[in-house]
């Protein structure tokens, strides 16, 4: 298999790079920018019923009973679904399988679903669900993580071998850090905490479904992993994947809240099945808030032990992870607290001591950088302490620290190419750091903060020991290369990524290369748009299979003019011989002359990571062929009348391997550090004392604004990783993480107050001031 | 997405003719200017209205004039862009258009208008939410239910009025002119105003606003218009405050308003912090001394509660905050007074 083949990180011409490295358009932005882009929601079909779901008021009770007579007789209702049909239960992580498509004999939240009505247009299966009439027993709901902690009663989920609230818990040590306390010159304990967030995607998720009368079921979904929800409809509907079809259409943002197989796509294809008609369910803005799946909200206690000159000696965690109402991804969310901190630095001892609890709210589950901002956030804001307490600039003590490149971390993680110290000096110059840090004037301040994530993931949520991904080519007579790729192209441009190393690969160029991606009937499996993997490893599996195609086409144009195979070069779509000069051909020639010789072309390319991972149970999780770095530093005003937080600037370096399109990789390095500012001083997805969302819709959920925006920097180091697609590894996730901790760091250098607990609301600002006043 | 009920939509085009097809039906019939209030709050089902009485298409109630002595007549139709950008007001009432800059989004001032501003419906966190939601509470007092969530066991709805123009406009002795079955009504803007969130007008929402007449400013007059809010954009405010300042000859204060919003039901003119003003100097140490004063004043008279989303203990901190910055603001002639 191709799975450990190394593609090399060179041009695979000896031309230079002609598509990779420079500014191509993506291949679906005409579409995008004109409205041409088919979305889920665009997808219309003859005799379509409108399908919405009944919600649970309450954020813990027992069904007792559900009657939906008086919905089923309403007319223009065609369909009625509730839990008891059903009832198989399914969870994104195969170990964890504790969600139903509706709810079967318990709600956990509020806005729980209970019942779904598919009827002739919106407004009458709207009517109909307000006639379910549905009968509760309201149990105790227990919103606090803390006490879901210590209380096993009432239990949020019943039936598991657990008798308790706890969904998860993973205690890892490595070293020995209790025996660095007494050695050490600092120690600085202190604690940490992370509120909730959600992502916020533009496109809120829908899903629609046709059960044709061959049995064929297929459904069209806003679905950032495809082979995850064809597997959970399989099982949920228990029908052979072989007759289910799932599709994803052109995707309005996901930043993770669309990787769980969903309510949704149960119900439409179930009543699909149930009415014989094609059914859509386009959920709310306050749909999509209860759906949730955000930031894990943590309390974490750091404590780090370092010698006088800033050397870490040990680092001890402990965590307590609120985890809402389902499993989700918890069980690597719990792993990820812990196991993704153990670079850039190099940590020589380390523990840490998660525990993800159930809780009757919203399911959380991954958001852009899963389970490791969090932990991010609050250890580089206790490095920055360290350094400011040992008068080290926080920039040096960072350097001082750093794990370096080839090397392996102390939980046994791989590190391969490690552009950190690139990262930290880009930052330092592009920012002017020498000259400002700690020479503001006061209330005004820079920050710096570094971070590590993965690029992919050797562990597949199924254990199996196939490739992680596949690509499929096919070759056209007009020259036309057809790219087939079970990747999500969740708007981050992985379709255009594609492209692109195909045609770099082929020597032809990108406009005659089209990707189909992401529909099961058609596409090799790959495992979906999460963990930061799909350029490592669709991509390698792109090369892969590109390049064994070249080898046909270079062979059939060898033989045809009778020269070796090196003289026969690619370039453009024109093809050269370089040892003839005058002589030359099309691709497309190129083509025909391969079919000849080799009959119909086509080819096919895998990618598998290499064995990966320390030897322990949990060692292979959050273990990847590669990791990104970022360095962040953050420039911040506060009002410390009002306590306000400006953030004005930030500069952010992310080592992503080779930037295969730095355009692309430029709008995610924005991207996420937008994301990440808005975490510090605006988002908050809060409950309210009844367990009631707060404010479930876009006016009360503060994501920034355009004016709220800080300037944005964004600078690409370049490490070339030996393993990634042409170098490359990824970009999507990990320029958000250091953004938090930069600007928290800042806020000390503008005001000097240590700020641990997120979000930095200006009440928090002011309320930090006035103690400060007042110790000195 | 949520939709909208059904209803029928008439298009009335003169203010009679409006009126009179508001009260033609027995159901409940609406007034729609710009919609940016009315529509999210019928998706929302806090109205269900049989019939939308349309305003666009109504001439006397667009455009902005002056009479001979200086006064301004402005139509209710005008939209929020239109006050923010109009040459003429700008130089005669500040205050007005640095709040009518300030109303949520470029977008929504493009279509929403000065009248349905000063007729918003007053906000609150357990009442501006989807049917879904309030019937998971349990609802409230000012739609379907009986209890307020904002004062356990409180009769009255104290819902709060959100509206930036309406304390600018106070502030400018601002009157209204509306279209009742009764001929027509002119009242100042101040009078309108009763203590009830769940409908904080004297008047029933039948009666047509069909225009705005704002008096000539004083010789000199300043003014500006602070709002305190999480965003740059689009937000409600938190926290609102308008100031209007007349000078005399010698350059001391010879009149003052202030009014705030974003606190209960209605508008709040803070009177006796204005008159602290009155012969103060700006650039002197009396003026300095005169805003300490009225921002301690205010931060009295306004207690922000937890009606509107948000913290409203550090709303209340914000007050004396906003009041002093807006009033140097205003004696600056600058403002708006905003984080952004
Ligand atoms: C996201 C968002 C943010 C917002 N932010 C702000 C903000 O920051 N500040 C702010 O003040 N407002 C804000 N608004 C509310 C609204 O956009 C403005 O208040 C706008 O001025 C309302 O005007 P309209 O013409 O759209 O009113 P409409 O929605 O058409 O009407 C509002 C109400 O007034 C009645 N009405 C309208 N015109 C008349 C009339 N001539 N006579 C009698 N009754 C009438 C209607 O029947 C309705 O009850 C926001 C709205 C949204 C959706
Ligand atoms: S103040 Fe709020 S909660 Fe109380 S009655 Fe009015 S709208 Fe309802």
């Amino acid at each position: 298999m191709a799975a450990r083949d190394q593609h090399g990180s060179e041009a695979p011409w000896d031309q230079g790079f002609r598509v990779i490295g420079k500014e191509n358009r993506k291949v679906d932005g005409m579409a995008k920018a004109t409205g041409e882009a088919i979305y889920t929601d665009d997808i219309q079909l003859p005799g379509m019923l409108h399908a919405k779901m009944l919600r649970s008021p309450h954020a813990h009770a027992r069904i007792l009973s559900i009657d939906t007579s008086k919905a089923e007789a309403l007319p223009g209702v065609i369909g009625v679904l509730v839990g008891a049909e059903l009832p198989v239960r399914y969870g994104v992580i195969p170990w964890t399988p504790d969600e139903t498509a509706l709810a079967v004999d318990k709600v956990r939240f509020i806005g729980d679903e209970v019942a779904a009505v598919a009827a002739l247009d919106e407004d009458t299966a709207n009517a109909a669900i307000r006639l379910i009439e549905v009968e509760y027993e309201i149990l105790e709901s227990i919103l606090d993580a803390e006490k879901a902690l210590i209380t096993p009663e009432p239990p949020i989920h019943e039936d598991r071998k657990r008798r308790d609230n706890i969904s998860k818990h993973v205690e890892l040590e490595f070293g020995d850090v209790e025996a660095q306390v007494s050695s050490a010159d600092i120690v600085v304990e202190e604690d940490y905490s992370f509120h909730s967030t959600t992502h916020a995607a533009m496109e809120p998720h829908c899903a629609v479904a046709v059960a044709n009368s061959d049995g064929r079921l297929t459904l069209w979904s806003s679905t950032q992993i495809t082979h995850y929800v064809h597997r959970a409809l399989a099982r949920v509907l228990q029908l052979d994947p072989a007759r289910i079809r799932v599709i994803q259409p052109c995707l309005g943002g996901g930043f993770g809240g669309k990787s769980d197989p969903f309510s949704l796509e149960f119900v439409v294809a179930q009543l699909a099945i149930k009415t014989g008609r094609p059914v859509k369910m386009l959920w709310t803005r306050e749909e999509v808030f209860y759906a949730h799946r955000g930031r894990h909200p943590m309390k974490m206690h750091y404590r780090t032990t370092a010698k006088a000159d800033g050397t870490i000696t040990g680092v001890d965690a402990k965590l307590l992870i609120d985890g809402g109402a389902y499993s989700s991804f918890g069980l690597v969310t719990t792993y990820y607290s812990g196991q993704l901190l153990t670079g850039p630095y190099d940590f020589p001892n380390y523990r840490f001591d998660s525990t993800r609890v159930f809780t009757n709210r919203p399911p959380n589950g991954p958001k852009r950088g899963h389970g490791s901002v969090q932990p991010r956030f609050a250890f580089e804001v206790q490095l920055d302490e360290i350094a400011q307490r040992l008068n080290i600039d926080p920039i040096e003590i960072r350097r001082r620290n750093f794990l370096g490149a080839h090397t392996e971390t102390v939980n046994g993680q791989r590190i391969t190419s490690n552009g950190f110290l690139e990262c930290l000096q880009e930052v330092e110059a592009a920012s002017d750091w020498k000259a400002r840090h700690g020479k503001l004037p006061h209330g005004r301040g820079i920050g710096v903060a570094g971070s590590m994530y993965i690029s992919g993931t050797n562990y597949p949520v199924y254990p199996n020991k196939m490739p992680q991904a596949g690509v499929q080519l096919k070759i056209d007579r007009s020259g036309l290369v057809t790219v087939f790729t079970g990747g999500n192209d969740i708007g981050q441009g992985s379709n255009s990524m594609v492209a692109y190393l195909v045609a770099e690969e082929l020597g032809i160029q990108p406009s005659h290369i089209k990707v189909i991606a992401a529909d099961t009937d058609l596409c090799p499996v790959d495992l979906g748009a999460y963990s930061s993997r799909v350029t490592f490893m669709v991509g390698n599996a792109a090369i892969d299979a590109a390049r064994k195609l070249r080898h046909k086409l270079v062979e059939a144009v060898a033989v045809a003019w009778d020269v070796a195979q090196k003289d026969v070069r690619f370039m453009d779509g024109t093809v050269v011989d370089l040892s003839a000069a005058a002589r030359s051909m099309t691709h497309v020639e190129a083509f025909h002359l391969a079919e000849e010789m080799f009959d119909t072309l086509g080819s096919t390319g895998a990618y598998n990571t290499p064995t990966l991972g320390g030897d322990y149970r949990g060692g292979t999780i959050g273990s990847a062929p590669a990791y990104s770095f970022t360095a962040h530093v953050a420039e911040v005003e506060v009002d410390t009348e009002t306590g306000r937080i400006t953030v004005h600037k930030v500069w952010a370096a992310h080592d992503c391997g080779r930037a295969l399109n730095p355009m692309i990789v430029r709008g995610q390095i924005e991207g996420s550090t937008y994301m990440g500012a808005a975490e510090v001083v605006l988002e908050s997805h809060d409950l309210n004392r009844f367990g009631l969302h707060a404010g479930p819709s876009l006016l009360d959920y503060r994501i920034p604004t355009a004016v709220d925006t800080p300037e944005l920097a964004a600078r690409i180091i370049e490490s070339i990783d030996p393993e990634g697609p042409f170098g490359a590894k990824e970009a999507g996730e990990g320029p958000l993480h250091s953004t938090i901790p930069a600007i928290a760091n800042a806020v000390f250098d503008a005001v000097g107050i240590r700020l641990r607990h997120l979000p930095f609301t200006p009440a928090k600002v002011l309320a930090a001031l006035r103690a400060k006043e007042e110790q000195a | 997405m949520l939709r909208l009920p059904k209803f029928e939509v008439k298009n009335p085009a003169t203010v009679e003719e409006a009126v009179a097809m508001m009260m033609e039906i027995h159901g409940e019939a609406r007034f729609l200017a710009g919609g940016t209030d009315l529509n999210p709050n019928m998706k929302h089902g806090l109205f269900t209205p049989e019939r939308i009485v349309a305003l666009g298409g109504i001439e006397e109630m667009f455009g902005v004039g002056f009479d001979e002595s200086g006064n301004a007549r402005i139509g209710a139709m005008v939209t929020l862009a239109q006050v923010e950008q109009h040459p003429d007001l700008r130089r005669a009432f500040p205050a007005l258009c640095q709040a009518a800059k300030l109303v949520s989004s470029p977008q929504l001032r493009n279509m929403g208008t000065l009248g349905g501003n000063v007729m918003l419906d007053t906000r609150c966190q357990w009442y501006n939410q989807t049917y879904f939601w309030r019937n998971a509470l349990g609802y409230c007092l000012k739609k379907d239910g009986s209890k307020c969530h904002v004062i356990e066991g409180g009769s009255k709805c104290v819902a709060a009025a959100s509206n930036d123009t309406a304390p600018a406009l106070m502030t400018l002795n601002a009157e209204l002119e509306f279209a009742t079955t009764s001929g027509r009504v002119r009242m100042p803007l101040a009078d309108l105003w009763q203590a009830d969130g769940i409908w904080n007008k004297k008047i029933p929402h039948t009666d047509l606003l069909v225009a705005l007449h704002v008096p000539k400013p004083a010789a000199g007059s300043r003014g500006a218009y602070g709002k305190l809010r999480d965003r740059g954009s689009i937000d409600f405010p938190l926290f609102g405050i308008a100031v209007r300042l007349d000078f005399a000859a010698d350059g001391s204060i010879s009149d003052a308003a202030l009014c705030a919003v974003a606190l209960q039901a209605r508008p709040w003119p803070l009177k006796k912090a204005a008159e602290l003003l009155i012969g103060t100097h700006p650039g002197q140490a009396s003026f300095n001394d005169a805003v300490e004063k009225v921002a301690m004043l205010a931060a009295k008279q306004c207690r922000p509660m937890p009606n509107i989303p948000g913290d409203h203990e550090y709303r209340h901190l914000m007050v004396p905050v906003y009041t002093r910055r807006t009033l140097h603001a205003a004696a600056a002639g600058e403002g708006p007074v905003h984080h952004i």
